[in-house]
């Protein structure tokens, strides 16, 4: 079609270096992305995925190295640079203003002038182009997390890109969902927009990419043609050793006896950007796993804050733990009963990140050392008191440290979340319940934790697993339910529920759970 | 355009240079007004900086003057650090000085110097009283302590000045407002010194800070109560998480700051003043915001900041006294510096990035 001889490679990087402190994120990094083409980005957590795309996209700055376009050498000082240069990005946690329309978001982030009316005939006009539907004039905080991330595409696609950056687009959507972004990313590919995706999961790329680029420690290892490659090749080179898989040995202790049960509990929401539990009924076995599925922000939040017992319970009895009712017990009286919790957020919920490991041993360990007639050692109860906790959870959990007792930030994200199991679970619980326990840790610590919940159901314990990964709910739940605007679906057993119904339950397409029961 | 990049870590360069560029920015800004407004800009300089330094009793007159500064800081070091922004510890000042002193005023013949501690724990009553009108809003309402707690400084000013001009003037004062003096077990002694006699103003009430920078640091980093503290300030969901109970952080937090602020102005009262009048604070709860930053919202630190904005104040105060500069003069002086001591804490922290607006 071009009369001149076009470069076919669009983007290309040579020898890309960039440090932090002593950190080496990126280390020589080669890659070349084709016109139209989809390249993925495949790397464990702290590989430098995220680090090679911002300096793509101009956050921040390469120590060393080149990145031409269309073999013009160019720098990239910063996003809006970027955006001149026909690279838009698409984060994985959005940057859109809950209390603003798509529109306005949008003419935000918009570098030209334009005018409101004619802003909005085009964002119209591009949605229908490619079957990304919006209502311009809605609000941010009315829509739904994949109806937000196609605002971000549509942002992106205002600015006419050759290159769209997408980081871990797909880890908050419905299967459904993703399908739709599938479609739509092949598309725009077929156009002629280059696509970087940015994934950790496997199953994806083999499905989407032409080109795979595998990094590890900061190091491009390999470039693979992703069509001549399977999955557990990648799961290899990404780890660099031989995956273990998961000794499944699920339902082998499931018991009839009761834990925990939600009965008819109802919460309003405490500010105008949360969700109300709804009539919420749940039961959890000693020696089963009881996963939670559903989309991010339709209730997970509340549901694990209202069962750690950080907010208040409207009615005693909406809690029972076997039979006593606990709806009025604290976090710290439900931690002695022996309920743990382990939140999303590691950073600034389950620990605090510029204080050290045994500080934030001592965060939930504090009411463990008065002692009864020591009045000055009660008086000076601090986190010295937990130096020897926190020594134990890092040998016991295989935490690696860059020195001894360091500060939380210091550790990877993998590492942290060992650390907040173990914690947890060195109070040696009846009940645990975890939130999405393998967010954003690489494949190793992943399994390590996943195994971790399945030795603890093994044991007896009563496991709650609420997560968005489909797949790790169906390779860890004996029962399955799924959340949705803040009300539970009916619990059924892992083998009567298939992944597109809890699909569709995720999107609220079942209403209730009697049609549930009938198929 | 100007933007802030928080550094990966604080820089030791900028440790080093950050205050000797304060410093040196601060004479060079300092020379130029001075000489500008035809002041001997080096007698000026020799006045604010070094002057306070040249007598015995001069240098200790910095610690009474830093005394106050250090207490009230303390107290919203503790307030800073769980982030409550009590804005208002002047006003806590006057109030707890007010309570104190009208029960001082009941006792006209009250000799013993054990009133005093009575006085202390009265003076503490108040200002905790007035901070805890903030808190309460604060935590039931989700009102802005900032707001609340500025605006009762007024309240407190105009309602001190209503007192010493209505109900507790004294008859004698030829109209002046000014309460009855202090009863003889009220006052705070200048401490005398065997064969030097008093120094300065020097006074017991400044042992008070021997006491109070030990007790606040184990306070805030060996007890439960101070981790909560620092809990709250850097993450509250994880405060949350652990089962600390904010409300019940923010209103003591606001409480001990209000108390401590009442404390600091009846000590300053009853070693200085010897009753009330319309004025008794000069600004001591405003300036102590800037020495508890200062100072790092850690209680050594507090206790520097408290000496080395006290010098600079004594030293404005003799260059008014013997140069005859105004108030105004040594009070820009006194903003230039601490403009530069906070940039130059800033930069530790931040580098600066210039960009054009596009």
């Amino acid at each position: 079609m071009a009369i001149k001889k076009e470069p076919k490679i669009l983007l290309k990087a040579s020898k890309i270096n960039k440090s932090f402190g002593n950190f080496v994120a990126n280390k020589d990094i080669d890659i070349s992305i084709a016109k139209g083409e989809i390249h993925a980005l495949l790397g464990e957590n702290g590989a430098g995925k995220s680090t090679l795309v911002k300096i793509f996209y101009g956050v921040l700055k390469p120590d060393k190295g080149t990145i031409a376009i269309n073999d013009n050498e160019v720098s990239i000082p910063s996003p809006n640079s970027a955006r001149k240069n026909g690279i838009g990005m698409v984060f994985q946690h959005f940057s859109l203003f809950p209390a603003l329309t798509v529109a306005e978001n949008i003419l935000i982030a918009l570098d030209k002038k334009i005018k409101f009316k004619d802003l909005i005939s085009e964002i119209s006009k591009l949605s229908k182009e490619w079957e990304l539907f919006v209502d311009p004039l809605k609000r941010v905080s009315e829509l739904s997390v994949g109806e937000q991330q196609r605002v971000e595409i549509i942002r992106c696609l205002m600015q006419n890109p050759k290159l769209l950056i997408m980081d871990e687009p797909t880890s908050v959507l419905t299967p459904q969902e993703i399908a739709n972004l599938f479609k739509v990313l092949k598309r725009l590919a077929s156009s002629g927009c280059s696509i970087l995706y940015i994934s950790h999961k496997l199953e994806e790329i083999i499905e989407l990419a032409d080109q795979v680029t595998i990094l590890k420690s900061g190091k491009s290892i390999a470039t693979i043609d992703a069509k001549k490659t399977n999955t557990k090749f990648l799961a290899e080179t990404m780890v660099g050793k031989e995956i273990t898989d998961l000794k499944k040995t699920k339902s082998m202790n499931v018991t009839k006896d009761i834990a925990l049960e939600l009965k008819g509990l109802n919460k309003a929401k405490e500010t105008d950007f949360g969700i109300s539990l709804k009539n919420v009924n749940l039961k959890v076995n000693y020696g089963e796993i009881l996963g939670v599925a559903g989309i991010a922000g339709n209730g997970q939040v509340e549901l694990m804050e209202i069962l750690s017992g950080e907010t208040q319970c409207e009615k005693e009895n909406h809690i029972l733990l076997e039979t006593q009712p606990i709806g009025f017990k604290n976090i710290t009286e439900r931690r002695l009963l022996g309920i743990e919790t382990i939140p999303e957020e590691r950073t600034l919920h389950a620990t605090v990140p510029n204080f050290t490991i045994a500080e934030n041993t001592f965060l939930t360990y504090f009411f463990k050392y008065p002692k009864a007639n020591n009045i000055i050692s009660n008086l000076l109860n601090n986190p010295q008191n937990s130096k020897i906790e926190s020594e134990n959870i890092i040998k016991d959990n295989d935490v690696r440290c860059p020195e001894a007792n360091p500060l939380a930030n210091q550790l990877s994200g993998g590492n942290l979340q060992k650390f907040i199991l173990g914690r947890s679970l060195a109070n040696n619980p009846k009940v645990a319940i975890f939130s999405q326990p393998t967010w954003g840790v690489d494949i190793g610590a992943a399994t390590s934790i996943r195994q971790k919940l399945l030795n603890l159901s093994n044991s007896g314990k009563a496991v709650i697993l609420i997560s968005q990964d489909l797949e790790e709910i169906f390779e860890l739940s004996d029962k399955i339910c799924v959340i949705n605007d803040g009300a539970l679906s009916k619990i059924l057993p892992v083998a009567q529920i298939t992944a597109e119904d809890v699909g569709l339950l995720m999107g609220g397409k079942l209403e209730t759970s009697n049609e549930m029961e009938t198929t | 355009m100007i933007t802030f990049i928080p550094r990966d870590k604080i820089s030791e360069n900028w440790t080093i240079i950050g205050p000797i560029l304060s410093i040196f920015l601060t004479v060079f800004f300092g020379l130029l007004i001075f000489t500008f407004l035809g002041y001997n800009p080096l007698e000026t300089l020799y006045q604010i900086f070094l002057s306070p330094f040249s007598r015995i009793d001069r240098i200790s007159d910095i610690f009474v003057k830093a005394c106050p500064l250090i207490i009230v800081g303390i107290g919203l070091m503790l307030c800073f650090r769980a982030n409550v922004w009590n804005i208002g510890a002047e006003g806590q000042f006057i109030m707890g000085t007010l309570l104190a002193g009208s029960f001082a005023l009941l006792f006209p013949s009250v000799e013993t110097k054990f009133f005093i501690f009575i006085m202390i724990v009265i003076g503490f009553i108040g200002g905790a009283l007035w901070a805890f009108i903030p808190a309460i809003l604060k935590t039931k309402l989700n009102v802005n302590e900032i707001l609340v707690s500025l605006m009762l400084v007024y309240v407190a000013m105009l309602f001190i000045d209503f007192i010493v001009r209505g109900p507790l003037r004294d008859p004698m004062s030829f109209g002046f407002p000014l309460s009855k003096p202090y009863p003889e077990g009220a006052i705070i002694n200048k401490i005398p010194f065997p064969s030097i006699g008093y120094l300065g103003q020097l006074h017991y009430g400044v042992l008070f800070i021997i006491l109070l920078i030990p007790i606040s640091w184990l306070f805030v980093n060996k007890t439960l109560s101070g981790f909560k503290i620092n809990v709250l300030g850097a993450a509250p969901k994880a405060a949350k998480f652990a089962g600390f109970k904010q409300n019940t952080i923010t209103i003591t937090v606001l409480l001990i700051s209000g108390g401590l602020a009442g404390v600091a102005g009846v000590i300053e009262v009853s070693a200085n003043i010897g009753q009330l009048q319309p004025e008794v604070s000069f600004g001591y709860g405003f300036t102590a915001i800037i020495v508890a930053f200062l100072g790092r919202l850690n209680p050594v630190g507090i206790l520097f900041a408290g000496i080395i904005i006290a010098t600079v104040k004594l030293g404005a105060d003799n260059a008014q006294m013997s140069m005859g500069i105004p108030k105004v003069v040594t009070g820009l002086f006194e903003g230039i510096l601490l403009f530069f001591l906070l940039t130059g804490e800033t930069l530790q922290k931040y580098k600066i990035k210039w960009s054009k607006v596009t």
